[in-house]
């Protein structure tokens, strides 16, 4: 009874502190003290709950442990900041597949478990293999492992439905049944509906919508958890699951509101026929070369970068952190434009130019620089498509029209980093490559930069 | 009754989660994330205590191996959000 209850009191505690964690991630100066005190509730947890009388061997535990951190570390230390998104939604997966595996033991090892307690653990189980299954797919994706593009064939609702239904029979066959164990196929077969399930949620997304998958997956990872805690009538499960689980809905809901898509546009426009604009876009492509760039640059009071995806592929960040400096020395002020789904994940551009030292203090987000931004004498637009592209604001009709976008082209010039006339992700025609004050310079971001910092440096 | 328990708590650290995360910057929203995924990762507890039973049952096998998933995800999130946001910085001077 003693040792309960101190473990319940440790859980508390444990619940404080990720609370207060949290908390203090609201700001880049306390982030890493959040993080930090979130993670020493991590440990209290887990060490107040190996004094749990009811553990009687410890050998499987500690050896799982020992391994699991030796993977962690080496995860953590090793993986490149470009990759960042893949990393979480691995780890998304991973912790989806652990809930997975606490639903399937307390199955295997449960008799007489109540009715509710089976609801709980079915639904960890199913959740969990979708959140598995699911990430494992974003992750393919994001690291070009298989196709970025939606993935869709005929009839996808139709099996998707069956699938649901499926899975409802099979969680309906297990709930009611009181002896699981007895009944093993349907175990299985309920697990493996689950992870054809994930795969077929995240396939027809495309990859510039991956930003709210992640979140969606991050939430789903929480919310997995949290029905464990049911599953094993544990507090401190149920507590951090559901934070968790809420704050990937909220993080869901600013990506869709960032894209001005609702979530089940986002979910399953892969599954309606795409739009064709007739739209015809007036003016033409006027090229120019990096090192006519830099006199307009030389010149400038002013300049704004906007970064998008094509910046982490170039791995330009640093080369523009060293052309920032260079242009702070030579009297312009710099600032950065980060539109909200930027990139892959949410805050993705955030994380690679804190790579590059760049202070966040010279971050701005989408509304606070449109305010602004016919003041900048230059926008320097660096592998962003979509997120500049003003067909959201002028062009009824565009897929993209009432997106909110970074009004890159009111600024007085515009220099377009980009690889080549390719369209974004979304495949939609960019009209600001044919304004009369854009110019494209074409060419891997990150030679154009180095480019530009030789001739500053002449 | 302790259904009911249960779902007070949930309801209210939905709530909770709501409100903390809402505050969060769009700078932070990669660390974040990850953060939030080793929270997540607090399914280790409730893997240790299902693990913990008498060896050679199917359910241990189980349990420790989402012990091992879990501590990846605990340790491997706090050590890489760590390392993100040691990068965040004020300009110097």
């Amino acid at each position: 009874m003693e040792t309960d209850l101190v473990i319940n009191f440790t859980y508390v505690l444990a619940a404080i502190l990720f609370i207060l964690g949290l908390k203090f991630l609201g700001h880049p100066s306390s982030a890493r003290k959040g993080n930090a005190l979130s993670g020493a509730a991590m440990l209290l947890a887990i060490v107040v709950t190996l004094l749990d009388r009811s553990i009687v061997s410890f050998e499987w535990i500690l050896l799982a442990m020992f391994a699991g951190s030796i993977v962690g570390i080496f995860a953590a230390r090793l993986v490149a900041m470009t990759a960042m998104p893949e990393m979480v939604s691995l780890f998304n997966g991973i912790g989806g597949l652990a809930s997975l595996f606490v639903a399937w033991s307390t199955l295997e090892k449960g008799i007489n478990l109540s009715q509710f307690v089976l609801i709980a653990t079915m639904l960890a189980l199913l959740i969990g293999g979708v959140t598995f299954s699911g990430s494992i797919v974003a992750w393919a994706k994001l690291s070009e492992r298989i196709t970025g593009r939606a993935v869709v064939f005929r009839g996808q609702a139709i099996v998707n439905s069956a699938i649901v239904v499926a899975i409802l029979v099979a969680g309906y066959v297990l709930v009611t049944q009181p002896n699981i164990p007895n009944i093993p196929n349907i175990l299985y077969i309920a697990m493996a509906l689950a992870l054809v399930m994930g795969i077929m949620l995240v396939m027809p997304i495309g990859g510039a919508d991956m930003p709210v998958v992640i979140s969606l997956l991050n939430s789903y990872s929480g919310l997995a958890a949290c029905a464990a805690g049911f599953a094993i009538q544990n507090n401190l499960l149920i507590v951090a699951g559901s934070l968790v689980g809420a704050g990937g809905i909220i993080l869901t809901s600013i990506m869709c509101k960032a894209m001005n898509r609702s979530l089940s546009n986002v979910l399953f426009s892969g599954f309606q026929p795409v739009h064709t604009s007739d739209m015809v876009i007036e003016g033409e492509v006027k090229p120019l070369s990096a090192d006519d760039a830099y006199y307009v640059l030389e010149a400038a009071q002013s300049v704004v970068v906007v970064p998008g995806y094509g910046m982490a592929v170039a791995q330009a960040q640093h080369a523009m952190k060293e052309l920032q400096e260079l242009l702070e020395n030579n009297g312009a002020e710099v600032a950065y434009a980060i539109h909200p789904v930027a990139g892959r994940m949410p805050g993705h551009m955030n994380v690679l130019l804190a790579e590059a030292d760049v202070s966040y203090e010279q971050l701005f987000e989408m509304d606070e620089i449109n305010n602004r931004i016919e003041n900048f004498d230059v926008a320097l637009v660096i592998g962003a498509n979509d997120v500049v592209n003003p067909a959201a604001r002028e062009m009824q009709g565009s897929p993209i029209y009432g997106m909110p976008v970074i009004n890159a082209d009111l600024a007085k010039n515009v220099f377009v980093l980009k690889r080549g006339m390719a369209s974004g992700f979304a495949g939609i025609d960019n009209p600001l490559f044919f304004k009369p004050n854009s110019r494209m310079i074409f060419g891997d971001a990150k030679d154009t930069l180095n480019n530009m910092i030789r001739q500053f440096a002449d | 009754m302790d259904a009911i328990y249960l779902l007070f708590i949930l309801i209210l650290s939905i709530f909770v989660g709501f409100e903390l995360i809402h505050k969060v910057p769009a700078t932070l929203h990669t660390p974040l994330m990850s953060g939030a995924n080793a929270i997540s990762g607090i399914t280790v507890v409730g893997a240790i205590t299902i693990s913990g039973g008498p060896l050679d049952q199917y359910a241990t096998y189980l349990g420790a191996f989402a012990v091992f998933l879990a501590t990846i995800n605990v340790v491997g999130g706090y050590l890489v959000t760590d390392r993100m946001l040691a990068m965040f910085k004020k300009k110097e001077g």
